[in-house]
């Protein structure tokens, strides 16, 4: 399941639900989440504002779910993302993946967030004290 | 028409978001239609220069010298940076 939205997420929440409806088939869960860091490039961050394509942005997050889950066995995937402004310390991304064994769950994990870093359409903007910038890629 | 749409940077650049345009007479791929943009005026060209920019037609990333036809949307951005 993908899903691209401005509230915020609990990951706890997110794996005890995955949990529930996994009926003991998985042995596995591995989850990644992703934080806004209140120092970036040296600077203080005020403010981080996520900017997508929507439409998209679902499309390619679907994508990268489906090839996960061509490359390896697994019981469930979940990726969120979060968009519109956030604050430091705040979720931005949450990426789950269930298996059989660990071994599996791990590799689709980082596979699906190293893609998303890439191929998705997000874009962030930082906040300074003393000014706006857009973050370049390889840095964030 | 065509539907074209600017994200992120190159939005603020430009200073639009997206427009629909008629598909220009003699216009049948991406390099045609980057040109014929690029000849608006300087921040156009210069705008659409930059060689880091990705385009994707119908919302998906393609080559530089894709076809564009009549209905399509396609939409140009600088390297994502979102996770």
């Amino acid at each position: 399941m993908i899903r691209v939205q401005t509230e915020n997420f609990d990951p706890g929440v997110e794996l005890e639900q995955m949990r529930r409806e996994n009926h003991g088939q998985a042995g596995a869960m591995v989850s990644f989440t992703g934080l806004v860091r209140e120092l970036n490039e040296g600077d203080t961050i005020t403010q981080m504002t996520l900017e997508h394509y929507p439409g998209m942005t679902e499309k390619a997050l679907e994508k990268i779910e489906q090839e996960a889950n061509q490359r390896w066995d697994l019981t469930a995937t979940l990726i969120i993302h979060r968009v519109g402004p956030l604050a430091p310390n705040d979720h931005i991304v949450f990426v789950a993946a269930a298996s059989r064994h660990r071994k599996q769950a791990f590799l689709a994990c980082e596979f699906m967030i190293d893609t998303l870093k890439t191929n998705a359409p997000f874009w962030k903007k930082e906040t300074l004290p003393d000014g706006v910038r857009w973050v370049e890629p390889g840095t964030s | 028409m065509i539907q074209l749409r600017y994200f992120a940077s190159l939005r603020e650049s430009l200073g639009i978001g997206d427009e629909q345009i008629e598909l220009p007479d003699g216009i049948h791929d991406l390099p045609g239609l980057t040109r014929w943009l690029q000849d608006r005026n300087e921040t156009w060209a210069s705008t659409l220069a930059d060689s880091r920019l990705h385009v994707a037609i119908n919302q998906e990333i393609v080559k530089p010298d894709a076809a564009v036809t009549d209905g399509d949307e396609v939409a140009w951005f600088p390297p994502v940076t979102g996770g």
